[in-house]
């Protein structure tokens, strides 16, 4: 069987996890205390009125019978109307998705941009001073917490140096670039001290096996080695460890689009939270979940790319 | 005329000499044995002449290697790039570990050609699947595009001699080539380093502790002991009237040589640890034939007769 194959039949694995998901995301949303019609309502509202609009939304049938709807209208693309925006979910999350795939596809090329490089002058020190140093910026890097290092950032980059935007998204395609360093950076910062720290590790295993060895004994030169032997051999396991973090990048990034006001999906789903907006927080935690599926699948292709021992 | 003679060569660890006085003449042709127990110092040995020491560890202490009127003890880093893999090849007794698992076998093999003459993707190519012929590996094309996991034991073991040879270097030095594999394979890998030389005029150290692969393939041997080489000289002799007594204990622990009926007698104790080597002669405390100058004065390697020579008190000329 030819190694991609898994491409094709590893979607139909997923179909239980997505049954899964559905599920869960609906009874975590029904298990949300507050009534939503109350909210829609206020506290002053007549019985009959609450009966109406639960009869309207459905909220008096049995549950199994909720849930069946809730699949049947995922079906058609339907994720019902938000009680706040009274607008239909799903096109009100298509707005939010541009800039938090931004925020996603942003902060992994910066790790990487970030993280390689360092690692392969931590490795190749290592023990000297650039090597204790790299070490203290990583150290520094896992111990911020992503809202602190983004208003530092803000602080000094925005409002003392005046490069980049306090906030926001931006028009332009340039324009939107220069908003999004920032919340990248912060992103990046946090998951490339992970990064570098693993890749330096498997740098130095790497550097002291038997194939360096082999191609030393070839007489190449130490940095066709590095390019050549060194850097393939570790960056397979940090594409695993990307994989693993892809739950706390989209996490993070909710955390990182309230900082910068982004108008992400985060943003919404906080604010959806807030104003017990169920529909909404519903959506967007489907939308999290299929994403984060649908990240690892990507992760697992590109394994399967850049290890050819690997079998899926 | 030697191609390669190393002279005096020691290798030290810290304050510790782990390899001492070490003389070895390699012609071209010829097939060196470099015969001992593990800890015996034949593979850093080997090492040494590569000069691929781990850096800080292990340094040559004292001695030279003399390669084409060089000495490679004092090369620099940047000459010693262009002797690696161009004048000296080596193989290693894993090709599990010891190719790249994420590369190419054909890749492995070209990026050497390229490395060194600079030759153009296409040459090294043609290069490659020539070298891969030679080996004796099958439809060589199309094994190009393998990685080492899709080969056998033995395929690997011979893609890693083509990686070996792929600059055309007159002198391979092959560290344990065969341990790591079954013992019809074995036999196959040593004929094929036997056709090799007989073809490209290849001179080859061939690191071994195995005295039957020794006696299908050297011309001669070298045997080390406790970082010491106690005895050298043309194999047949060697095997057939060792002047040491040593070399004898040796002989005398191979299957063949032994009573079937009878348990295979074994050399008492264990060899010395690197860096805690007795006194006098460092076989000493195993020897059979041990006196009291054994103890106090170490023998000197001596010349017994032509091409023989032993590092022992009592060993005369056979």
């Amino acid at each position: 069987m030819h190694r991609y194959s898994f491409v094709l039949y590893r979607p139909l694995q997923l179909i239980p996890v997505l049954f899964g998901i559905s599920v869960l995301s609906f009874v975590l949303v029904k298990s949300i205390p507050g009534d939503p019609v109350r909210m829609l309502l206020g506290t002053k509202a007549t019985p009959e009125a609450v009966a109406r609009i639960r009869a309207l939304y459905g909220l008096d049938e049995p549950l199994f019978m909720q849930y069946f709807y809730f699949l049947k209208n995922l079906g058609i693309g339907e994720m019902g109307q938000s009680i706040l925006y009274k607008t239909p979910v799903l096109p009100l999350i298509a707005d939010r998705v541009a800039p938090t795939l931004f925020l996603v596809i942003g902060s992994v090329l910066l790790t990487l941009l970030i993280a390689v490089p360092l690692a392969s002058v931590a490795a190749t020190w290592r023990g000297r001073a650039v090597d204790h140093a790299i070490r203290a910026f990583t150290t520094a890097g896992l111990g911020f917490p992503a809202f602190w290092l983004g208003i530092m950032l803000i602080i000094l980059f925005s409002v003392k140096l005046g490069l980049f935007p306090v906030a926001g998204y931006g028009e332009t395609v340039i324009d939107k670039l220069h908003h999004m360093i920032l919340p990248c950076l912060t992103v990046a910062l946090a998951l490339s001290a992970v990064v570098t720290r693993n890749l330096r590790a498997s740098m130095i295993a790497e550097l002291a096996s038997d194939h360096a060895t082999a191609a030393r004994a070839k007489g190449l030169s130490e940095s066709w080695i590095f390019r050549r032997h060194i850097l393939p051999n570790s960056l397979i396991p940090a594409i695993n460890l990307l994989a693993i973090n892809v739950g706390w990048l989209i996490g993070g990034s909710v955390v990182v689009e309230t900082v910068f006001s982004l108008p992400g999906m985060g943003q919404l789903l906080v604010r959806a939270i807030f104003t017990r907006d169920y529909m909404v927080v519903q959506g967007v935690t489907l939308v999290f979940a299929c994403a984060t599926v649908l990240l690892n699948f990507i992760a697992d292709v590109l394994t399967v790319a850049a290890d050819p021992r690997v079998k899926l | 005329m030697s191609l390669l003679e190393v002279r005096n060569l020691s290798i030290a660890a810290g304050a510790s000499t782990l390899v001492e006085q070490v003389d070895l003449d390699l012609a071209e042709g010829e097939v060196l044995g470099l015969v001992g127990e593990s800890g015996s110092g034949k593979t850093i040995t080997c090492r040494a002449l590569m000069r691929l020491l781990p850096a800080g560890e292990l340094r040559i202490s004292a001695g030279s290697i003399h390669l084409n009127g060089r000495d490679l003890a004092r090369a620099s880093e940047a000459e010693m790039r262009k002797v690696r893999g161009v004048e000296i090849g080596m193989i290693f007794q894993n090709p599990n570990s010891h190719l790249d698992p994420v590369m190419r076998i054909g890749d492995q093999i070209a990026e050497s050609v390229r490395y060194h003459e600079g030759a153009s993707a296409g040459e090294a190519r043609s290069r490659a699947i020539e070298l891969l012929r030679q080996v004796g590996i099958p439809d060589p094309a199309r094994r190009m595009a393998a990685y080492p996991h899709e080969f056998s034991g033995g395929m690997r073991q011979r893609a890693m001699i083509a990686v070996a040879l792929a600059c055309r270097p007159k002198i391979l030095i092959a560290d344990e080539p065969t341990t790591a594999l079954d013992v019809t394979v074995q036999a196959q890998v040593l004929r094929l380093l036997l056709d090799l030389r007989d073809r490209l005029g290849l001179a080859i150290v061939l690191v071994t502790h195995n005295l039957g692969v020794v006696a299908q393939t050297c011309d001669s041997l070298a045997v080390m002991y406790a970082g010491r080489v106690m005895e050298r000289g043309p194999k047949r002799e060697l095997l057939r009237m060792p002047a040491h007594p040593y070399t004898a204990a040796l002989l005398g622990c191979q299957p063949g040589s032994a009573n079937p009926a009878e348990p295979l007698p074994a050399i008492p104790g264990q060899p010395p640890a690197a860096g805690a080597f007795p006194a006098g002669c460092r076989f000493h405390p195993r020897c059979p034939r041990a006196a009291a100058i054994c103890e106090s004065e170490r023998p000197a390697l001596r010349a017994l007769r032509d091409r023989r020579v032993a590092a022992c008190h009592f060993a005369v000329a056979p």
